[in-house]
């Protein structure tokens, strides 16, 4: 199997919170190191606050631009009970080898649990790490708030898993900052910094 | 939502595009002079990405077929044309196919037709490549978006040479997914004499169209030859001789990837099936599997040959067919699966199963007001149709009792008027179609309902956009497909001209819950058509204005659920608490709070809120997370 020169990252969560945004970032990132790259979305009516995933997947040649579940290096959660959702496409801990969550403490209630037809689990981040795998968490929306634009989101999530990457962080950094700068100059500014927030925050 | 033109990308760029971007360019690069199309899941990105690009003309069409007869109409006047549909688009151009088939084309014409395979937004699965063997038409089917570049561009050189319009069979997993691609040159080429008056080819009278159906069976041999050697249809050597794959279009992909030493048969063009090719991989080796999305219909041809093939006894009759899939209904034929499922590498069980998270819609959705008065009116029967409004039929609403298909509110409403048995009676029958959909199919049932004298209550809910596909012009949003002013259609006056009484056609803003309420009421009990009309422009367009935000006074709240009804998302129940009724009934009271940052200040949860509890928010510093 080639899977082993894949890198397979799932990042998860609701419409309008930019997952499409972020996966599209990590592709660019690893087409500048060169990485055949594939990228794909299960986002029906996404628009409308439904479940977003988004594969991507990168290395020498990429076949299915599915990643199969069992098999994600880093499962990016935008919100923590998508991150349950999702867990079993982490790769388990097989030694050395096992796959990382990254997670944003943030909970969304879509319409359903507020209208008392289901719960929302307890402890989203709790049961993921019960099952055994790595987990990173922390509240993205507050370092978020702190920087004065909860679209920051995105950009900390990325800085999260810059080290886990098969390239250096710095790669990853660059493009958002080029992506933004191209926007506004001081965008670029503030996305250096919520990178940086968020590679910090990662670590814990 | 309008196309932003730019630079098209030099020829030999290299770019991360989606099927759909690459189909683009392809469309663009192959000379094509007339793009057309109505949006559908998940092909409308594709020509979307069509009209970004200088000296072609692109269009949104009112329908799938319209946008297939403007195609014929430029190919027959010497133009390269395209249009691009969803799966059940084909449906609605079906008629158009089956007689071009019999003229033919003269500038080369594609139709490329997206399946949703897995049901990401659609009612139904259906197969396309059907259509090849009905209308004995070439079908080609891509395998990423390099491929679909490539082929996109050959599909026309290939239409023109076998005087055929060809079929782009895609699937949700070539349109969303996005790859690296190298693109080429624009060529423009175009039939120098113009429209060529024939009426034995143009004029599909019986007398000339039988004349032309021995020329479709001999294209149809000549089509066969062709896939016998086009080196689209490539047999792939592996050193695992117990299998054999046949696969085309993204299974090909799966297949390769979690069989990497099997044989594989790629079929490019997969009608008609190059049974030349299928036997010399059946001498090669023990079993022959077709891996195919989504129907048995490529291993039942394989079998009507003679030769033995396997496929649905082992996979899933309909899905994807992804490696894992692959994998685990394989397994019988390659043993060492069975070890690999049990070893300590084999992926984790789902976890318990998470609160399902269903499309909802948007904060101050002008659907919300229609839903919220549809629920709580007694005695109707809702008909209703295709659009971010079918989401009605979710909660709290549960105020949409049908759908089936673009444009048949109309027709079956109607139908349940006339059909109506004792118990249905005094029963109200309400039909609710949004305005792209109403154009696209649903005038003709309109104006049914207006001939027959049917007992049935329109809303047109007129949000000037095409919704659900994220916001594409038409005719009633003003706007053509470049973003340039055009017609925008005044749907009063349509309704009249089909036939409704002035006196019962009303246009109301539904933000206006009261007048909702009374109109409804009010048109219900008239003993025959009207249309109610609702101006509100979708709140992801631009004509879409945000007002001040409100908030809950916390004190004030009594918990009575009203504004919870309306199903506005920014709405949160913070607590529930029992309590008991002077009456001595018990009920449950839902506290509540509105997200300020979500809210767009509808003012739709005011109008049923009880105490007054709801009240303008004081401004904040932090900028909204949704945007």
């Amino acid at each position: 199997m080639n899977q082993s020169q894949t890198t397979n990252i799932l990042v998860v969560g609701v419409g309008g919170q930019g997952v499409m945004t972020a996966s599209e970032i990590l592709s660019e990132a690893a087409i500048s190191q060169g990485f055949d790259v594939k990228k794909t979305e299960v986002a029906g009516m996404s628009q409308r606050g439904g479940v977003v995933s988004s594969h991507v997947r990168f290395g020498t040649t990429v076949l299915s631009p599915e990643i199969p579940p069992g098999e994600a290096d880093i499962l990016v959660g935008f919100e923590a009970a998508e991150a349950m959702r999702w867990s079993h496409y982490l790769r388990q801990k097989n030694g050395a080898s096992g796959g990382v969550a990254m997670i944003n403490r943030l909970k969304l209630e879509p319409p359903i649990v507020s209208l008392g037809l289901f719960a929302y689990p307890d402890d989203p981040v709790a049961a993921v790490r019960a099952r055994g795998l790595e987990v990173h968490d922390f509240d993205a929306g507050e370092i978020a708030r702190e920087l004065g634009d909860l679209r920051l989101v995105n950009t900390i999530m990325l800085g999260a898993i810059s080290d886990n990457l098969p390239f250096p962080a710095v790669t990853l950094k660059e493009c958002i900052v080029a992506r933004f700068a191209a926007k506004k100059p001081e965008l670029g500014e503030l996305n250096a910094k919520a990178f940086e927030l968020g590679k910090a925050a990662g670590k814990k | 939502m309008s196309a932003k033109s730019f630079t098209p990308p030099p020829a030999g760029s290299r770019l991360l595009m989606s099927g759909n971007e690459a189909i683009a360019r392809a469309v663009w690069d192959a000379g094509v002079r007339v793009a057309a199309a109505y949006p559908g899941t998940p092909s409308t990105e594709i020509l979307e990405n069509v009209a970004r690009y200088p000296d072609l003309y692109a269009e949104w069409s009112v329908n799938e077929k319209v946008s297939l007869e403007v195609a014929i109409g430029a190919s027959i006047a010497g133009a390269r044309s395209f249009c691009a549909m969803k799966h059940v688009g084909l449906n609605v151009a079906a008629d158009a196919l089956m007689t071009l088939t019999l003229t033919g084309v003269v500038g080369g014409l594609v139709i490329a037709v997206a399946d949703d395979v897995g049901f990401s937004s659609s009612q139904n699965e259906q197969d396309s490549r059907f259509w090849g063997r009905f209308a004995h038409l070439p079908i080609m089917e891509p395998s990423d978006s390099q491929e679909a570049y490539e082929m996109t561009l050959a599909a026309f050189a290939f239409s023109e040479k076998f005087n055929a319009p060809v079929i782009l069979r895609l699937t949700t997993r070539i349109c969303h997914v996005k790859c690296l691609v190298e693109v080429g040159a624009r060529e423009v080429k175009r039939a120098a004499d113009g429209f060529v008056k024939n009426p034995a080819r143009w004029v599909m009278v019986p007398a000339n169209a039988q004349k032309r159906v021995p020329e479709v069976f001999a294209r149809e041999k000549a089509l066969i030859e062709e896939s016998a050697t086009s080196a689209f249809n490539r047999l792939e050597p592996g050193s695992d001789k117990r299998v054999g794959f046949i696969t085309s279009g993204p299974a090909y992909m799966h297949v390769r990837e979690a069989f990497p030493e099997s044989p594989v048969l790629k079929l490019g063009i997969s009608y008609p099936v190059p049974m030349n090719k299928v036997r010399e991989l059946d001498d090669q080796v023990e079993t022959l599997v077709v891996v195919e999305e989504t129907e048995q219909l490529l291993e039942t041809e394989i079998r009507a040959e003679g030769i033995p093939a396997r496929g649905k006894d082992l996979l899933p009759a309909a899905g994807e067919m992804p490696p894992f899939v692959l994998k685990k209904h394989l397994a019988p034929l390659f043993p060492e699966l069975r070890d690999a499922a049990d070893s300590a590498a084999a992926p984790l069980p789902a976890p318990m199963p998470v609160f399902p998270r269903p499309p909802t819609m948007c904060v101050a959705c002008p659907h919300l007001g229609v839903y919220y008065t549809l629920s709580q009116l007694r005695n109707v029967t809702i008909a209703g149709d295709i659009g971010c409004y079918t989401l009605g039929a979710g909660h709290p609403w549960n105020a949409l009792d049908t759908t089936i298909c673009m444009g048949a509110s109309m027709g079956m409403a109607l139908g349940m008027d006339k059909g109506r048995g004792p118990n249905d009676e005094k029963k109200n029958i309400v039909a609710v179609i949004g305005d792209s959909t109403f154009m696209h199919m649903g005038m003709q049932g309109l104006l049914d309902i207006a001939y027959n004298r049917g007992n049935v209550t329109v809303l047109l809910l007129d949000n000037r956009t095409v919704g659900m596909t994220g916001g594409q012009d038409n005719p009633a949003s003003g706007r053509d497909i470049r973003g340039e002013a055009a017609l925008q259609i005044d749907f009063a006056k349509v309704v009249e001209s089909l036939g409704i009484a002035p006196e019962h056609i009303h246009v109301i803003d539904p933000y206006l819950l009261p007048v909702l309420f009374k109109t409804l009421r009010e048109e219900v009990k008239h003993n025959g058509p009207s249309v109610i009309i609702t101006n509100r422009p979708c709140v992801l367009i631009d004509e879409y204005k945000k007002e001040p935000p409100f908030e809950v006074i916390e004190t004030a709240c009594t918990g009575c659920g009203n504004c919870v009804e309306i199903g506005c998302p920014a709405i949160h129940v913070t607590r529930r608490e029992k309590a008991i009724k002077p009456s001595g009934k018990e009920v449950e009271l839902a506290f509540v709070n509105i997200e300020t940052a979500a809210c767009t200040g509808c003012g739709l949860c005011l109008q049923p809120c009880a105490p007054d509890a709801i009240r303008p928010a004081a401004p904040k510093a932090v900028k909204v997370e949704f945007v």
